[in-house]
């Protein structure tokens, strides 16, 4: 009696470590193959058939299509480049240049992937459309407010997080630093 | 006191088993990825138009709401599938995914290098069970073999300014994709 209730507790205890560590990479990912520049990480081998098992569980998961590698790389940042999560209420700016690229979309997505909505249906800008300065960087406003030039309206969500999308760009697995791909800056400017 | 011990290792021990089992078994069990959210959506071995993406009305989630974007649903058992995309005016791509949402392949209008990005989509023996001359002759003829015989295309193309995205939508309408009957792929 005593020895089947020892084991089920063992078999308790693997299925919650078990499944619980399963959930967690699925939903946060693993630093597998990931390229972190700045406030910015990409994994570019998600986008190829070499796609290690945790990426591949956690697109199941979502429900995202990747990005392919012939196509163009993914970045994302949820956090600025102080390590502060990006916060909806605040005034964040996304500054710099970005890698060579012939094309590149900023977006802004909710925790869930999903686009945030507001009434101007603006939820992200290409590098066709986006005001530059002399040059030729950018400074895009994050805010739940208007402003003048680039702004991207957060809806006064909590948390939601950066995406930038680079297309037929020679960024990918062999990109490691700042220099190969010059990535924009993220700073929160105020709060509330 | 050490059959307790004994008990707590050993549930960790085997939750590291479980752990790996359920990561590689995860992507064949999900029912909310790619692939089953686009099934009821799109037709099969044909050029779906994907609507818009939204807040709250994306098939997909993670969807660049700056692209027009159509899927060509594929299931090779019957033939070789023959894709066709015209190019836009900005940037077109073709990805393909696997049943289980792995990119295998992605192609863009430069890396085509044509006015029309045209493919032979095929599983690995269709491709074998091709005359050898064919391969010599399609020199110019892209062929790619799905390491599965269902799965996903999709075309993609770049509306630059929101104003474009009709532009970018009309030239999607025009990308074809069909199964080819065996005998003219083997002719």
């Amino acid at each position: 009696m005593r020895l089947i209730f020892l084991i089920l507790i063992t078999l308790i205890i693997a299925t919650a470590v078990g499944l619980g560590a399963t959930w967690m990479t699925a939903t946060r990912g693993v630093n597998v193959g990931t390229i972190t520049i700045g406030a910015w990480t990409a994994r570019p081998k998600t986008g190829t058939s070499d796609i290690d098992p945790y990426s591949r569980a956690s697109v199941a998961r979502s429900g995202e299509l990747p990005v392919g590698t012939g196509d163009g790389v993914t970045f994302s940042a949820a956090k600025d480049d102080s390590g502060k999560l990006l916060n909806g209420q605040c005034d964040v700016a996304v500054k710099g240049v970005t890698p060579a690229a012939r094309f590149w979309t900023l977006t802004i997505y909710d925790n869930k992937g999903q686009l945030v909505a507001n009434s101007l249906q603006r939820y992200g800008f290409t590098s066709q459309e986006i005001v530059r300065g002399s040059d030729g960087s950018f400074e895009v406003r994050i805010t739940s407010r208007a402003r003048a030039g680039n702004w991207l309206p957060t809806g006064g969500l909590d948390r939601y997080m950066l995406v930038l999308r680079l297309y037929d760009t020679p960024v990918g697995v062999a990109t490691r630093t700042q220099k190969d791909a010059p990535m924009p800056a993220i700073t929160t400017v105020s709060c509330p | 006191m050490i059959r307790w011990l004994f008990a707590i290792i050993g549930g960790v021990l085997l939750g590291g088993v479980v752990h790996l089992v359920s990561v590689l078994v995860l992507p064949r069990v999900a029912t909310l990825d790619a692939y089953s959210r686009l099934a009821p959506l799109t037709k099969l071995n044909a050029v779906t138009p994907l609507p818009a993406a939204g807040p709250g009305s994306a098939p997909m989630p993670y969807m660049d709401p700056a692209f027009a974007s159509a899927v060509c649903r594929y299931d090779l058992s019957k033939g070789p599938l023959k894709l066709k995309v015209p190019v836009s005016q900005a940037y077109t791509s073709v990805s393909f995914y696997t049943r289980n949402d792995t990119a295998y392949y992605a192609i863009n209008d430069r890396s085509a290098g044509r006015r029309v990005i045209e493919l032979d989509l095929m599983t690995s023996d269709q491709h074998a069970d091709l005359p050898e001359e064919e391969d010599v002759t399609a020199a110019d003829r892209l062929i790619i073999d799905s390491p599965t015989t269902t799965g996903l295309i999709v075309l993609k193309a770049l509306a630059a300014e929101p104003g474009l995205m009709r532009q970018a939508e009309a030239s999607l309408a025009a990308a074809t994709c069909g199964i080819q009957p065996a005998q003219a792929a083997a002719r």
